[in-house]
Order: C-alpha cells, then sequence, then structure tokens
C-alpha cells in the first residue's frame, strides 16, 4: 500500500483539505455513527470508543476536556510518532470532533518530550489550524518525561493537571474527574485520526475492512528480524503472516516474536503466520492481544528468554514507585529472570516466579504490574523448552544476540 | 425494603506504606505479603461480623489507605 512520503514531511492544512473531503461537525449522530462503527482504542487497550465518549458527554456540561495522547511509552512502538509527524491534521481533526461531540471547551496534546519531528508537526498544524480560525477548542501542548507509564491516562491527566506523570487511584476515572477536575476524554492519537475517518466516509465504510469484532485498520511497529522494519498500515482482518509477508518476511529463521509491546504476550514461531489480529480470536486462540501494535520478532539464534529478563528489568526500573507490591514484586521478578537468563538460575525459581506473579497481578495503582506478569506468563510457556535449557547450566549462546532496539537509560525526573 | 449494599476491602496502593495495623486488628481479612504491604480479601463482605472487622481495619490505618467500596460499583470507564 502507497503511504505517505515522510521525506516531504507533515501534511499541511490546505492538502489535508483538498485531499480529504470537508468535515462535517460534531454531535450526536457522531457518537451513534462511533457506536456502528465498533471503532475501539488504539492505545493498547481496545476499549469501545464511544462508551468513553458516551461517559464523557454525560457528565460534561461544555466543560470536559479531550486529551490527544501522543506520549508513546512504549519502548518498540512508533506508529504514534510517525501518524503525528506525516497526518497531525488528521489527528487535530479528530480531536475536534471529540470536543464537539463531547462538549469540550479545551483540547490538550500530550507529548513525551524529544518527540521531534512529530512535535514540530504538530506545532506549525496547530498555528496553522488557528489562523484559518477552524470552529474547535483552542489547542495547547503538554509534555512530559519519558517514561514508561507516563501516557496511563491517569498519569496523563495528573501530569496536564500540574502534577507528576504517575497513576493515580481508581476509581474517580479520567471520564468522570480528569484534568482539573473535569471529565475527560483521552485517546490515543490513531483512535483520533480514525474518527476523523469515519466522520468522513461512515460507519458502513469503516467496516468495509477489518473483521466483525475489529473493523477497520491498525498501525503497527514492526521490528527485530524482519526484512522491512516499520511503521505498517495493516487490515485487522488479516493474519500476522500478511503483515509479516508486507515486510519483507523474517530474516532466517526465529525463536518466536513479542506482540503487542512490553505488556503483551510472545508467540511461538510455528504459531507467527496463523495468528489472527482479530480482537476475539487472537484472544481466544493464542491468549494474546494486538496492544499498541507492536511486533518484535526475534532474531535468528536470539533468546527469548534473555530477551524477556531485559525487558522484565525495564519494567521493573519503570513502576512509578509508588505502590509497594509492584516496586518490590517486580524487582523480585526482574532479578529471578535475569538469574535463569544468565544459566545460573535453579529449579526452584520457576516456581518462585509463578508465586511472586500471585504477588503482583492486580496489586498496583494501575495495570503496569499486570501487564509484567502477562508477558512473563507467556515467556514461560512459548520458551518453556529453551528455559529447561538455561536450567542445565550451560550457558545460551544466543544472550548475547541482542534482538529489539534497548530503550533509553532511565532517566532521574519525572517531569 | 432496604436495598443490600454490600461492600468489600480494597487497598489503595499508592497510599499504603505497609505499616500492617490493618492485618494486625483484622486477621481474618487481611494478611501481609513477603515485603509487609496488606493482601485483602476482596469478597463481599455479607456477614455482620466480618463487616465490623473490616469497619475497624479501615478505621486503624494511619495512611488512610483501606476503603469499603461497593461491590456493584461501575469500575468500568
Amino acid at each position: 500500500m502507497a503511504g505517505p512520503d515522510p521525506a516531504r514531511g507533515y501534511e499541511h492544512l490546505a492538502e489535508h483539505q483538498r485531499r480529504l473531503r470537508e468535515v462535517p461537525g460534531g454531535g450526536e449522530w457522531l457518537m451513534e455513527e462511533l457506536r456502528h462503527s465498533g471503532l475501539r482504542g488504539r492505545g493498547g487497550a481496545w476499549f469501545p470508543t464511544w462508551r468513553k465518549w458516551a461517559t464523557v458527554a454525560d457528565r460534561s456540561d461544555g466543560r470536559a476536556v479531550v486529551v490527544i495522547n501522543a506520549s508513546e511509552g512504549e519502548p518498540l512502538s512508533a506508529k504514534d510518532k510517525t501518524l503525528l509527524s506525516l497526518r497531525p491534521h488528521l489527528i487535530l481533526d479528530g480531536a475536534a470532533l471529540a470536543a464537539n461531540t463531547v462538549g469540550a471547551r479545551e483540547i490538550v496534546l500530550y507529548l513525551s518530550r524529544g518527540s521531534g519531528a512529530a512535535e514540530g508537526a504538530a506545532r506549525k498544524a496547530i498555528i496553522e489550524r488557528r489562523r484559518a480560525m477552524l470552529t474547535e477548542p483552542p489547542i495547547r501542548i503538554v509534555s512530559t518525561g519519558h517514561r514508561y507509564i507516563a501516557g496511563e491516562a491517569s498519569a496523563v491527566v495528573r501530569r496536564i493537571s500540574g502534577g507528576p506523570a504517575k497513576p493515580q487511584f481508581t476509581p474517580p476515572h479520567v471520564s468522570e474527574k480528569g484534568v482539573d477536575g473535569r471529565p475527560t476524554l483521552v485517546h490515543n492519537v490513531e483512535t483520533l485520526a480514525n474518527v476523523a475517518l469515519l466522520a468522513r466516509g461512515g460507519s458502513t465504510w469503516f467496516r468495509e475492512l477489518g473483521s466483525a469484532s475489529s473493523p477497520g485498520t491498525a498501525l503497527m511497529t514492526l521490528s527485530g528480524n524482519v526484512r522491512h522494519p516499520g511503521v505498517y498500515e495493516v487490515d485487522l482482518g488479516a493474519r500476522l503472516g500478511g503483515v509479516l509477508e508486507a515486510a519483507g518476511g523474517i530474516v532466517g529463521d526465529t525463536r518466536g516474536a513479542l506482540l503487542g509491546g512490553y505488556f503483551g504476550t510472545w508467540l511461538s514461531a510455528s504459531s507467527l503466520s496463523d495468528a489472527p489480529l482479530d480482537l476475539e480470536l487472537l484472544q481466544a486462540r493464542h491468549g494474546a492481544s494486538l496492544g499498541c501494535g507492536v511486533l518484535a520478532v526475534l532474531p535468528d539464534g536470539g533468546c527469548g528468554v534473555g530477551e524477556a529478563a531485559r525487558i522484565l528489568s525495564y519494567l521493573a526500573a519503570e513502576t512509578a514507585g509508588q505502590c509497594g507490591p509492584c516496586v518490590h514484586g517486580l524487582r523480585a521478578i526482574a532479578e529471578t529472570m535475569e538469574r535463569i537468563a544468565a544459566s545460573v538460575g535453579v529449579r526452584t525459581d520457576l516456581e518462585r516466579l509463578r508465586e511472586l506473579t500471585g504477588l503482583v497481578r492486580g496489586r498496583g495503582a494501575c495495570r503496569h504490574p499486570d501487564g509484567a506478569v502477562r508477558l512473563l506468563a507467556s515467556a514461560l510457556t512459548v520458551f518453556a523448552d529453551h528455559l529447561e535449557e538455561h536450567l542445565t547450566g550451560v550457558p545460551c549462546p544466543g544472550r548475547r544476540i541482542l534482538g529489539f532496539p534497548r530503550p533509553p537509560a532511565r532517566s532521574r525526573w519525572w517531569r | 425494603m432496604t436495598e443490600a449494599r454490600l461492600r468489600r476491602l480494597r487497598v489503595n496502593p499508592i497510599l499504603c506504606d505497609g505499616v500492617g495495623y490493618c492485618a494486625e486488628i483484622a486477621p481474618e481479612l487481611i494478611s501481609v505479603d513477603e515485603w509487609g504491604f496488606p493482601v485483602v480479601d476482596s469478597r463481599p463482605l455479607d456477614e455482620e461480623a466480618m463487616l465490623r472487622h473490616a469497619r475497624r481495619a479501615v478505621a486503624i490505618c494511619p495512611r488512610q489507605a483501606l476503603l469499603l467500596e461497593q461491590v456493584d460499583r461501575n469500575r468500568s470507564r
């Protein structure tokens, strides 16, 4: 599929308006279209978009806030920054439609510091829109330190309200009490781009691609052992095999891949080609989710146990430091996994990992610990045989092969 | 007719410092993990005696990190 050309920079307002038909105003009709479209949030949780809108609209009273969440804390994901740097007006259209429909008086674009081209494109696009005097609430930018959980909805509103980008206890949910106590709609950039498209094309058009339970397309970031890593727009009715093919296929051999990001699930090499992208099928057959659309393929000879250990160490270092069970539990899990990865683990370590899983799951204010143990559980299943090899004490050569891009070193400050 | 308002214990893990008074006063409902943080029985409290234990645990927490929440509370967004 021919996509936008990154070398040409972002699509200016005039081009955007020429290419797409004029966007209708928001309103009750759009809420209906949204419901019929079956659009779900593309930030990772796949929550039905219209339900979020309905909750905020109910409480709004014209004082709601719409937040465009472009923080993209997931180290393996690049789709949000890519979309924002190429098609900022599509995203801003979506935010304006949301604001006009739920009754918001402000739009906030929430970015990670150092978003580079994406931030530049967004700033210019906002100025263009102001000059064109579009009927939409004012848009301001709030940036945050690049942390894994800075994009969690309650952390987003806490940061925008002037605090640190750390999750808050719920209830109340942000749709009830968000930015400065006002009902707040927090959406991933890709979700809002979809809103802008389906407001123009309608829900029937939107459903032409994808499956009944997962209509539309999704942006996926492919990395690791594929011939052409990058961001791809894929039909949600497709299979992972088709997605991998679009990226030129896997180079050589692999032991498996990580789907959905650091809170995601490992898939064995043999299940890769047939795995469906459809939300319900993927859950039923593989216990997996597309999450934020990350697919990272282990390199030829790479070690899934070592990679899982590195990711768990990262997640342990990236807790908000607020909840005891998460802080202590993830640290213990990471240390145990690192021991096994280094082939100095013992058999009881496996039992210990299961025990620790029970001690952290559901015990954080946010889903950070739950995501970490989901990744752990799938690693223990998918790499069960290879784990046995590690437990014999023989060093694993695959551990030296670095598979995925390394996340940046932990920064000390939150803001 | 009286409305059945079932409640259950919940910890706000952000506020909780693992002081541990709750587990001492209501061991029927609360134990502590290996780091000293409370593990609460989150089943609905349908016995008056259990509800009383829970209330005492809530009251003693110096961090006000324990709460009794309504079971039917809609926690979806």
